[in-house]
């Protein structure tokens, strides 16, 4: 049979060579539409270097203006992170460890070679405001540009005058340690997408002038949410579950909400000491990574102190149950009178023997310098870290009111100690459920070390 | 290179940050009157005033004592005269004394958080610092004894 040019050509071999120049188009059509989406988010990602600077010289800023940035900076805690113990302030190379990788602190002393001494004023705004750097790299929001960028221009000028004015230090930025492609910088252009808007601070009408100011500087300067809230799995603030607590740097930084479970509330009197002096009655010593956060507010002026504290209160609203206070005195000091009674209990004879010299209280009231661990948060939370940390390591000189100290009890305690004493504070001081796999913990905790001295 | 005050003397230690501050105070600095115990913070013979607070040498790393004051049983009083020393020997508390060192400096920092101390005042406090002579009964008179001669002093 003879085939006519209107005839259909037979299924087979012309439809398949058909089908193959489908995909071919197909496939070649994808890799167009991804090579325009990787240009596309090239584009999109890429910033501009700002070309390097002269370093300005220290007379071209006021010493008033350097005076209050070295305020801010304080407020900012920049040298926390940005120095290691003995080292230089703003030297960097504090190791933040993350869930993705070791992120290294910069430099940000004005050395020309090391730090940021080639950083124009427009390249330092653009890091505070949008997380980019000097050269037009992404910054990792370790850095919590997230909340700097809600800081007012003429607070990032006197930051900007502070830290140019700073002895320039030479020290070369440690490289971080991250898994392929978590350390890729342009990716983060995608995290920004999804997560980061610029914006300065929007103050709140229905609200008063000193709790606006707390607000604008524990939301922008002090980042206090950047420990507080918990995070996402992209490393994002949970916006939901602001100031509810989290996991941070091997410490649990606890909520600022009415869910802390202190039985003593956070008044503003509370707030006020732990904040300033880096210890309270009942909240105990400020230890860990909050050691520095009080030492760095200490040095505010007294209105944004009290400014601060106004905001930090009103997350939890301890004032309006300050009256709780007495009753949880008592019952923790009434405690405190029974542990010598509890001696066949291995927590409570470990208790007694090893921690009630510094720790007992009695009544009519808690000495300060004896940290009250029927009311202090460690033994309340769900999260045993803190407690764990604060008996293996202690707590320095330098924490808390600082001057004093609690010796580490690593050495001498093996981890079912440790346990045993963790187990009796939480069943004799609270009425929570007991701690899961405290072993366990332990032994994590001590196989991870001690971390900073700080 | 650590910093740090030993009896009102600025010292300059030069020893890694986790020696203990005991081995600081009897090998570097050369006071002996810190007795080593149990060496884990479990008998209190080390006890030492840090930032006038009794504290457990044995047991505190250098690093955590940077700048810190530190007082020990030697700069207790120039004369060897506090209080609790001298009720400590006219009561003649101890024994062998080989823990009496740490009794006396934890009862010295215990007196200035409890001025008037209870019996359980005293055990929970004192029950930290273990005397294997059994001077028990003689520390807790001398403790009481001192804190009155202390109130009469101050009245």
């Amino acid at each position: 049979m003879s085939r006519g040019k209107n005839v259909l050509p037979e299924a087979g071999p012309t439809s398949s060579r058909s089908a193959g120049g489908w995909m071919k188009r197909a496939v070649a059509g994808l890799a167009a539409v991804v090579v325009i989406g990787i240009c596309a988010f090239a584009a999109f990602a890429w910033r501009p270097a700002i070309p390097e600077a002269p370093t300005p010289k220290a007379t071209s800023f006021s010493p008033v203006l350097i005076q209050q940035g070295s305020r801010l900076a304080a407020a900012g805690f920049c040298a926390s992170c940005h120095s290691v113990t003995g080292g230089k302030p703003f030297a960097g190379g504090y190791a933040m460890k993350t869930g993705f990788g070791t992120i290294y602190s910069t430099n940000i002393s004005p050395d020309r070679e090391t730090g940021i001494g080639t950083w124009s004023e427009e390249a330092f705004v653009r890091a505070m405001h949008e997380g980019v750097a000097r050269d037009g790299s992404h910054l990792f929001p370790a850095f919590p540009y997230d909340h700097f960028t809600k800081l007012s221009n003429e607070d990032v000028h006197a930051l900007y005058a502070y830290i140019m004015t700073q002895p320039p230090v030479r020290a070369v930025n440690h490289p971080n340690e991250m898994p392929f492609p978590l350390g890729f910088r342009p990716l983060q252009a995608g995290w920004k997408l999804l997560f980061f808007r610029p914006a300065r601070f929007e103050p709140k009408a229905d609200q008063s002038p000193l709790w606006n100011r707390g607000a604008y500087l524990a939301e922008s300067l002090s980042h206090c949410s950047a420990c507080h809230t918990p995070r996402g799995p992209l490393g994002e603030e949970l916006k939901a579950r602001l100031y509810q607590g989290a996991a941070v740097d091997g410490w649990f930084a606890p909520a600022l909400t009415a869910d802390n479970p202190s039985p003593v509330p956070w008044t503003s009197a509370e707030l006020s000491d732990y904040l300033t002096t880096g210890i309270s009655r009942y909240h105990g010593p400020a230890a860990g990574p909050m050691a520095p956060v009080a030492h760095e507010l200490a040095l505010l002026e007294p209105e944004d102190q009290k400014a601060l504290v106004t905001y930090v209160e009103s997350l939890g609203a301890g004032d309006s149950r300050a009256s709780h206070t007495a009753a949880a005195v008592t019952s923790a000091l009434a405690i405190d009178a029974q542990d010598r009674a509890r001696i066949n209990d291995t927590g409570g004879r470990l208790f007694v023997s090893s921690c009630a010299s510094c720790h007992y209280n009695r009544s009519p009231d808690v000495n300060p310098n004896r940290p009250e661990l029927g009311l202090n948060s460690p033994v309340f939370l769900d999260d045993p870290s803190n407690l764990i940390r604060v008996i293996l390591y202690g707590v320095s000189a330098k924490e808390g009111a600082g001057g004093i100290v609690m010796p580490g009890f690593a050495r001498g305690m093996s981890d079912a100690d440790v346990a045993s004493i963790a187990t009796y504070l939480r069943t004799t001081r609270t009425d929570k459920k007991p701690w899961p796999d405290l072993e366990k913990q332990i032994a994590a905790i001590r196989a991870a070390g001690p971390g900073e001295i700080r | 290179m650590t910093r740090l005050r030993i009896n009102g003397k600025t010292v300059n230690i030069n020893a890694e940050d986790q020696t203990p501050l005991l081995w600081v105070i009897r090998d570097e600095v050369g006071l002996k009157g810190t007795k080593f115990g149990c060496g884990i913070g479990m008998c209190g013979a080390c006890t030492v005033h840090v930032g006038g607070r009794a504290t457990r040498s044995c047991v505190t790393p250098l690093g955590a004592v940077q700048d810190a004051d530190i007082t020990t049983i030697e700069g207790l009083d120039a004369h060897g005269e506090h209080p609790v020393q001298r009720v400590w020997q006219d009561m003649q508390v101890p024994q062998c004394g080989y823990c009496q060192s740490g009794q006396i400096m934890q009862a010295a920092a215990m007196l200035k958080d409890f001025p008037e101390p209870t019996d359980a005042d005293i055990d929970a406090v004192m029950t930290g610092n273990l005397c294997r002579c059994m001077t028990y009964s003689r520390i807790r008179e001398a403790v009481k004894q001192a804190a009155r001669a202390m109130a009469e002093s101050k009245a």
